[in-house]
């Protein structure tokens, strides 16, 4: 990933863009930090939040005109929050400390602030804090301009004097009050003589009519002055103009007026430090936000009332008040995903852990783990309003690591074995229909539906072949999914080349599979081919007759399959043939495109397996009713944490028995192995030799839960315990009787402890490691 | 590194009919190696790795390792 990409990436999630009411705010005030420590009941940070932007608080929090409330969410559903009464709340209900001048070096230029109206005096505020030397030239006899028209009620005089006490005390701010300045006779001090003798003026002098001034300075056709909406430069190159003469005398905002007083102090400052004025700021003022808050069962809520509105809101009114807010933030995948929630960031966090985590070239790779636990299903795409898709990100991430030899060799080893099986002499097959010379479908089950339920592949194809004139082929083998997301791309660039062989060599026919993950690595990677699932497929043709009585109509959640989420099509079949069978269908509230992933994707149940239980505990536990599947493995984890969950194959040609048990690894293997010699011998009438091992193993279901847990197979057992039995390589351990051995047949090393006994070996435990003894 | 407590074990070398003793022993993983000090046949160098030990500390090394 280039640094370029990253930035893009992380530029597409909005999690961190400031809320509606900060950006409507000309000076940005962070009134969801402020609320948010209302909560909390410290009004001592909520104060400091509110005093960060606006240098008169006590003034603002009774007067501003807040147009922050335009930008609320709230306004959406109901009535905006009060946020200038939550902030009065906050001013009155402290004791507000005392402003500290900071020591700063003072500079050598000096500024005049003509008018001290709000504008002016934020100029002085934010320049004296620089260390300039301001004088302020004041035509009254008070400091406020406009502000002191503002009834003692609304605005009490004690507010004003405090707010402007920083300024009145500060050695480096001379007033002089009681100065007109204007070049016409009547003017104390002329406003060139103040040009000449100051590095930089600030005018700010209220609605007065600017011509009668005489300034000189350039006007518009409507004889206002003309000043740079950007920097407020005016036509003379010292001078700076704002506040409410330029806000006009129809728009006076105290809030407008602080903003530009706080535009004209960074135009001066950066004159004053000969950078450019005009530089980097795009974002200073009122602008759109473009942060995404969902407003889903918010239930609307009127604005608290202020029982006594000349006091303000009270504690309790306060904090009622401020629960309203929503606290804005976007969150739509972390709220839909247990892995993005489980690692407590999102994603512009985690692109940037990921990007990290890529260059490390000495030192510890934190996010390994994190890389590997995704389920890359997708999700977060559908749900983001940029469509930011995390799973990408990871899997690329992934191909790097094994391209550079960083992946965990332990993340995905055991899927890969899989793999291997599920590749290999024991399961493969690719055959056209007895009596065929060519084929017009060829059936691919998948290794996950042979591993789950080999009868039900059986019976499809028998079904398939019925029903589909011009022959039916089979082809048992892997998609190649676990390579795929494991990011290892020559293993499954090899393995496509075998499917596309294979399927040349049946003559091209259409494929269709049982499996969601097989159909979607066909679309997706061999597009020449043409795919369908046994879905469309059965709702096409109808249902197969069945000899075990069906389980009875019922409430039914489909839960559908992450792989297909775009397959708009299938979620019909499904939905169809659910209704066909008798059954009542309840949607999921993430369904069909918004699918969840039921922690088998991306092989997260391989790389963190505690994660991938919690990903199914959610799952469950999103509806009462039983659930539908048609991903064997959705079927099969959910029926392993205890939900009740029926393949649709489980439905279309009934079960044994209603008892349901998920197959461990071991009996996949098992089944994937008979599923081919079943076929073979009913079908093909042809007999497999089967390897029978001398080793039997007598295995409690502890043990056999142990085994999963630690994904240890049988196999791996018996290996272990034929090399012990065959060389006398065992230790024995006095006190229990049992033997204890170990071996490592490729690269991970078993022990087992256990005894024999009539009919076998009892197992007592078992372990592994990756670490090699020499 | 992974030195037990020098406790007696009663785990034996079925083979050689040997007490285990505490004895140098190489791990190795992903090009690192390191002596530690485990139970082993002082005859025929057969090795015990308790549980704890496999799933604790060892595993613990091993991620740590792959991390690297």
């Amino acid at each position: 990933m280039e640094q370029k990409e990253l930035r893009e990436l992380e530029a597409k999630c909005i999690q961190e863009e400031p809320p509606g009411c900060t950006t409507n705010c000309p000076v940005h005030v962070d009134a969801r930090g402020l609320i948010e420590a209302l909560n909390n009941k410290d009004f001592k940070k909520g104060y400091n939040l509110f005093q960060q932007t606006v240098p008169f608080p006590r003034i603002i929090s009774r007067i501003c005109d807040q147009p922050c409330r335009k930008g609320c969410k709230r306004k959406e559903i109901d009535e905006s929050i009060n946020i200038n009464a939550l902030e009065r709340f906050i001013v009155d209900n402290i004791e507000p400390p005392p402003v500290k001048n900071l020591p700063v070096r003072a500079k050598a230029e000096k500024i005049a602030v003509i008018g001290g109206g709000l504008s002016g005096l934020t100029v002085a505020y934010e320049l004296v804090r620089k260390g300039y030397n301001i004088v302020i030239f004041e035509a009254t006899e008070v400091l406020g301009g406009s502000i002191r028209d503002i009834p003692e009620n609304v605005l009490p005089r004690q507010a004003i004097e405090d707010d402007f006490a920083p300024i009145k005390n500060n050695s480096l701010i001379n007033i002089r009050l009681n100065t007109l300045v204007g070049n016409h006779r009547d003017a104390e001090t002329t406003f060139d003589n103040i040009c000449n003798e100051f590095d930089v003026v600030y005018l700010g002098v209220g609605t007065r009519e600017i011509d009668s001034l005489e300034l000189g300075l350039e006007c518009d056709s409507n004889g206002n002055l003309k000043v740079d909406p950007v920097t407020l430069a005016t036509s003379h190159p010292k001078v700076f103009a704002g506040g409410s003469l330029y806000l006009g005398n129809d728009n006076k905002s105290p809030i407008n007026s602080i903003y530009q007083g706080k535009k004209a102090a960074i135009s001066i400052d950066r004159l004053m430090q000969k950078t450019s004025l005009t530089s980097n700021r795009e974002r200073e003022g009122p602008y759109p936000t473009t942060l995404y808050t969902s407003l889903k069962g918010v239930k609307p809520e009127k604005q608290v009332p202020m029982s006594d509105s000349g006091k303000g809101y009270s504690i309790e009114e306060a904090l009622q008040e401020a629960n309203r807010c929503l606290l804005c933030e976007c969150l739509e995948c972390v709220k839909v995903c247990e892995f993005l929630a489980h690692y407590r960031s999102y994603p512009k966090r985690y692109v940037r852990e990921v990007y990290n985590n890529l260059s490390i070239v000495m030192g510890i790779h934190h996010a390994n783990k994190m890389i590997n636990s995704c389920s890359l299903c997708g999700l977060c795409e559908e749900v983001c309003p940029n469509n930011l898709n995390m799973g990408q990100i990871i899997h690329e991430a992934r191909k790097e690591m094994v391209r550079r030899g960083k992946m965990p060799p332990s993340a995905h080893d055991f899927a890969l074995r899989d793999m291997e099986f599920s590749t290999g002499e024991k399961f493969v097959l690719n055959r056209h229909q007895p009596g065929f010379r060519t084929s017009k479908g060829v059936f691919f089950p998948g290794c996950q539906l042979s591993g789950s339920s080999p009868q039900h592949v059986s019976g499809i194809y028998r079904y398939l072949c019925e029903k589909i004139s011009g022959g039916v082929g089979l082809s048992l083998g892997c998609c190649g999914a676990p390579a795929l997301w494991s990011g290892r791309e020559e293993l499954f660039k090899e393995n496509l080349k075998t499917l596309e062989k294979n399927w040349v060599e049946l003559g091209k026919p259409k494929i269709i599979t049982g499996c969601p993950t097989c159909y979607r690595v066909f679309k997706d990677w061999l597009p020449q081919i043409d795919v369908e699932t046994i879905w469309t497929a059965l709702d096409e043709v109808g249902l197969p007759e069945t000899d075990v009585s069906r389980t009875a109509p019922k409430r039914l959640a489909v839960h559908d399959a992450c792989t297909t989420r775009q397959e708009a099509e299938l979620h019909n079949s499904i939905r169809n043939i659910l209704r066909k069978l008798g059954h009542t269908i309840v949607e999921l509230d993430t369904s069909c495109q918004t699918t969840e992933c039921c922690g088998f994707g991306g092989l997260m149940m391989f790389a963190n397996r505690d994660l991938a239980k919690q990903v199914v505990d959610r799952r469950i536990q999103e509806a009462e009713e039983d659930y539908l599947a048609y991903c064997a493995m959705c079927r099969d984890n959910f029926v392993k944490q205890g939900k009740r969950t029926y393949h649709l194959l489980d439905l279309i040609f009934g079960v044994d028995s209603e008892e349901q048990k998920a197959p461990d690894f071991s009996q996949r293997r098992e089944n994937r192995a008979r599923c081919k010699q079943t076929l073979l011998k009913e079908i093909w009438g042809e007999d497999m030799v089967e390897e029978t091992s001398k080793i039997k193993l007598i295995i409690t279901d502890e043990i056999r839960e142990l085994l999963e847990d630690r994904m240890i197979l049988v196999d791996d057992l018996k290996q272990v315990i034929e090399h012990a039995e065959t060389t006398g390589n065992r230790l024995k351990n006095m006190e229990t009787g049992r033997y204890i051995a170990y071996y490592k047949p490729a690269v991970v090393t078993y022990w087992v402890e256990y005894t024999p006994q009539e009919g076998g070996f009892l197992i007592h435990n078992a372990y592994s490691h990756r670490l090699e003894i020499s | 590194m992974y030195k037990e407590a020098n406790q007696q074990i009663s785990i034996i070398c079925d083979k050689c009919n040997l007490k285990l003793t505490p004895g140098q022993v190489t791990l190795s993983y992903l090009g690192s190696s390191f002596p530690v000090e485990l139970y082993k046949c002082a005859q025929c160098g057969l090795v015990y790795i308790p549980e704890e030990l496999a799933r604790g500390k060892m595993d613990q090394v091993e991620k740590a390792l792959e991390d690297k």
